[in-house]
């Protein structure tokens, strides 16, 4: 029961859970300051600015519904957090798991996108509403690619549960290979679901403030500063679990280090991607998404089972 | 080629090359000579002509006599606009300009700075 | 969606895509825009009514900081038109020393607008580097001039200061280094697709449209309207240089990229010949301190477009009316047609294309009247003696002894 607790609050809960993802989005702005031939901020820059914006007044709109305002950034952190209990990281096992879980934890990184249309939208200001019919319309387009690769890697696995498919990979050596387009696809589309460049769409500062944070401040904003790290940090580890399955089965040093070293060289590929590319428009968005992604997704699924019938009868 | 990316080169490469930030305030790059900072006036040469508040732009400069041949000169720092039109128009070349640009300070009284021939320059009071 | 309310979302005056406020409110449809409608003049700062306060000399200042990119051009516009009613000869290195620091004025507009057309379509990285690349224009205009911005090298008569053959060897290094860089960005504007898909087809002015609505500069040069003041009137030195009017005729924003990335490599070629042919002389010509009665208009090829000068003159030391007509006034009633039936998203790019400085424009006021919502032009004399009274009526004060007393700050 004190090990459950202990698991679930500070390692590899919550209280380490916040830790990393503030380191993460720290590589991820020393990465792209450097690629950008600038210095980029200190180490404890992310940090800083948590706990500056905790200190600053919170400001509720008069028109907006002020109970929904104020709920939707807890939403968002709970709802990522919630969903890192069932990712294997360093052991074979993640501290819960269920057959099933694979759509579980899909489900709950959907909700801080429902969270960011539900605070916008209940902001009532023009900024925020247009920016939260963004943040949905681009769910629309990112949500079948992502989902679709994920779940072609479980079809080859044969199993619905997030520990299982990484023990599978894991054992079977060299079949992660075959999965390389739909880890591409996936990477791609979780730079959509983390709103980043080049589909930083919802958010786009120089045509609509900032979407749907626009009139958050104080307490609220940094929640949901710190619920973008964190799903950027879950998404990485899922991806990791899904994909990279190397160093589950070694000691839990090495372990470790192995899951920290996966997480933060996927976290500098999503930085690469963010500097390399111009910010699309929503149209040209769902276009590719639908034209390019998908399809490449669905081949994915196909190759899978292809592969399955042939080498597991 | 049109394809997406075409920066990829460059930025991997910006990673091994020195970073374009300078560490301002450890590291000054200073301003090239003929940079045009503050002024500076010697009162020797000075012959009470009045040109240059004649010409200055915003009235930040003002000659005042204090006795037979001996002049000072207050320079308002913020309303200079550090033109040097003054120092092209005075026919002694009483007034040059210096490369010091940090000239901010917290008390405006500062910002008002008299030359006169006991010291060379000091803020008003 | 299902019932279509028409929305009214605002873009300034205080935006972060704007640099300076300006006030656009467009009519959104989900996510096109169904109208527009542009209101300026939230930048007056009454330049050229201080202007008639002031002597030429003083006004050669005041003039250059209409606009902190492009003070070159508005001093050395307003200096031509003062010297030709002074019937003036100015001599020709100072022409060259004019027209040269104008060209490395053109070098570093452009670059900066390069970097804030990347920042506008969320491209950050070509920012970063353009800006960067501009700090060597920033430093070889530093060493010629004495500033980074607001040069000062104009004086009535001339140029203030020399070039030296150092300087010289200074500035052809410096051209060295931005050519290169230049040449890889416009590798980068043409050849990186999403760069492409963002800027053709967006803020499409067609050849007609541009000539009715009076646009200037690289805005009109894009839609294949060769106007350019340095050919169709030359002054300065320009007509002795060998250079191409760049056009293009995509007539959408990556045309005016194009064209203006062009028009860099066109200003090396530019600066390289002025340096080798710069001739000997001297740099200044003695000018009276009173101008004699006349009128003169003068025109400049501004980075952004033409720009225009008006100087009247009664005989005394301060010009009578001074008129500034900036080129960014003229696009700016483009921008309306080119925003029809396009997204949200186009608006910030749109609006950077034709290079918006606001400071420049905002020149005229416009008085509507609250009942009748009509407007009428009051001219100088009428709104003077119009104020004189409403602040004897309303307010107990009379300033009909102003002008007297404010002139006495500037005499001994």
């Amino acid at each position: 029961m004190i090990q459950a607790l202990f698991n679930i609050l500070i390692f590899p809960g919550v209280a380490f859970l916040f830790a990393f993802s503030l380191i993460a989005e720290f590589v991820d702005r020393k990465i792209c300051a450097r690629l950008q031939n600038r210095m980029g901020p200190p180490w404890f820059q992310p940090l800083a600015d948590f706990i500056k914006l905790l200190g600053k007044e919170n400001i509720v709109p008069c028109n907006a519904d002020v109970r929904i305002f104020k709920f939707m950034p807890v939403l968002a952190l709970a709802a990522s957090a919630a969903s890192f209990l069932y990712i294997p990281l360093w052991r074979a096992k993640a501290p819960h798991s269920f057959d099933g879980d694979v759509i579980v934890v899909l489900y709950l990184l959907t909700i801080p996108t429902l969270t960011y249309f539900l605070g916008g939208w209940y902001s009532r200001s023009v900024y925020s509403m247009i920016g939260a019919i963004r943040s949905l319309t681009q769910l629309f387009a990112y949500e079948v690619p992502l989902f679709m690769s994920i779940l072609a890697s479980a079809l080859l696995a044969n199993s619905w549960n997030l520990s299982e498919i990484a023990q599978f990979y894991s054992r079977n050596h060299g079949l992660w290979l075959f999965n390389f387009i739909g880890f591409s696809v996936a990477l791609i589309s979780l730079l959509g679901k983390l709103e980043k460049t080049p589909f930083d769409i919802p958010e786009a500062e120089t045509e609509i403030v900032a979407g749907s944070f626009t009139e958050y401040s104080g307490k609220l904003l940094a929640f949901f500063r710190l619920s973008l790290d964190v799903e950027m940090v879950v998404g990485a580890s899922l991806l990791a679990a899904v994909f990279l399955p190397f160093g589950i089965g070694f000691t839990p040093a090495i372990g470790f280090i192995v899951y920290i070293a996966k997480v933060l060289a996927i976290v500098a590929m999503i930085s690469l991607l963010r500097t390399l590319f111009a910010r699309l428009r929503l149209d040209q968005m769902i276009t590719l998404c639908w034209k390019y992604f998908a399809p490449l997704a669905f081949l994915q699924v196909i190759i899978n089972l292809v592969l399955k019938g042939v080498f597991f009868k | 080629m049109i394809r997406p990316g075409r920066m990829f080169q460059q930025l991997i490469a910006s990673i091994f090359k020195k970073t374009a930030t300078l560490n301002y305030p450890a590291e000054r790059s200073g301003m090239p000579e003929g940079f045009r900072g503050k002024l500076k006036f010697t009162p020797e040469k000075c012959i009470g002509c009045l040109m240059c508040m004649r010409d200055c732009p915003t009235g930040a400069i003002i000659i005042r006599k204090l006795a037979d041949k001996k002049f000072e000169c207050e320079i308002n720092l913020a309303k200079c606009i550090y033109c040097a039109q003054c120092v092209d128009s005075c026919p002694k070349k009483a007034l040059e300009i210096t490369q010091e640009f940090e000239l901010a300070k917290l008390d405006p009284k500062q910002l008002t700075v008299i030359f006169n021939a006991e010291n060379t320059d000091q803020p008003s009071q | 969606m299902h019932n279509t309310q028409d929305v009214q979302v605002p873009f300034g005056p205080q935006h972060p895509a704007l640099k300076e406020p300006e006030s656009f409110l467009i009519t959104l449809r989900g996510e096109k825009i169904t109208s527009s409608s542009v209101k300026i003049g939230y930048n007056h700062r009454g330049i050229e009514k201080a202007c008639e306060e002031r002597t030429y000399i003083q006004d050669l200042y005041l003039i250059e900081r209409v606009c902190g990119i492009c003070s070159h051009s508005h001093a050395t516009a307003f200096v031509q038109a003062v010297e030709e009613i002074a019937g003036l000869e100015v001599p020709r290195r100072a022409l060259y020393i004019r027209s040269l620091i104008g060209e490395l004025e053109r070098v570093h507009s452009h670059l900066l607008w390069l970097g804030v057309a990347g920042h506008e379509i969320g491209f950050d990285t070509l920012l970063m580097y353009t800006w960067r690349d501009r700090e060597v224009v920033m430093d070889i205009l530093a060493l010629l001039t004495g500033n980074r911005v607001n040069y000062g090298m104009n004086t009535i008569g001339g140029a203030r200061r020399d070039i030296t053959s150092s300087q010289a060897k200074a500035v052809l290094k410096a051209v060295d280094t931005l050519e290169e860089r230049t040449k890889y960005y416009i590798k980068i504007a043409t050849q990186e697709t999403t760069i492409i898909k963002r800027l053709s087809g967006v803020g499409v002015l067609s050849k007609k449209d541009a000539i009715s609505l009076g646009a200037v500069g690289p805005t009109a040069r894009a839609s294949g309207v060769a106007r350019d003041v340095r050919k169709d009137d030359p002054y300065a030195a320009y007509a002795e240089l060998d250079f191409k009017v760049i056009t293009a005729d995509t007539c959408d924003v990556y045309g005016r990229t194009v064209v203006r990335v062009l028009e860099l490599m066109e200003s090396y070629k530019m600066i390289r010949q002025i340096l080798k042919d710069m001739p000997e002389g001297p740099i200044a010509v003695r000018a009276p301190r009173k101008i004699p009665v006349g009128e003169a208009v003068s025109r400049y090829e501004a980075p952004r477009g033409e720009d225009f000068h008006y100087v009247r003159s009664n005989g005394t030391e301060k010009p009578d009316r001074v008129k500034v007509r900036a080129p960014t006034l003229a696009n700016v009633q483009a921008v309306s047609k080119m925003l029809e039936d396009r997204y949200l998203a186009d608006m910030p790019i749109v609006i950077a294309a034709i290079d918006p400085c606001f400071s420049c424009t905002d020149r005229s006021i416009v008085i509507k009247n609250s009942v009748s919502r009509g407007s009428k032009t009051i001219p100088w004399e009428v709104l003077h003696v119009q104020s004189i009274e409403w602040y004897k009526e309303h307010k107990g004060i009379d300033f009909s002894g102003l002008n007297k007393k404010y002139a006495k700050n500037f005499k001994i």
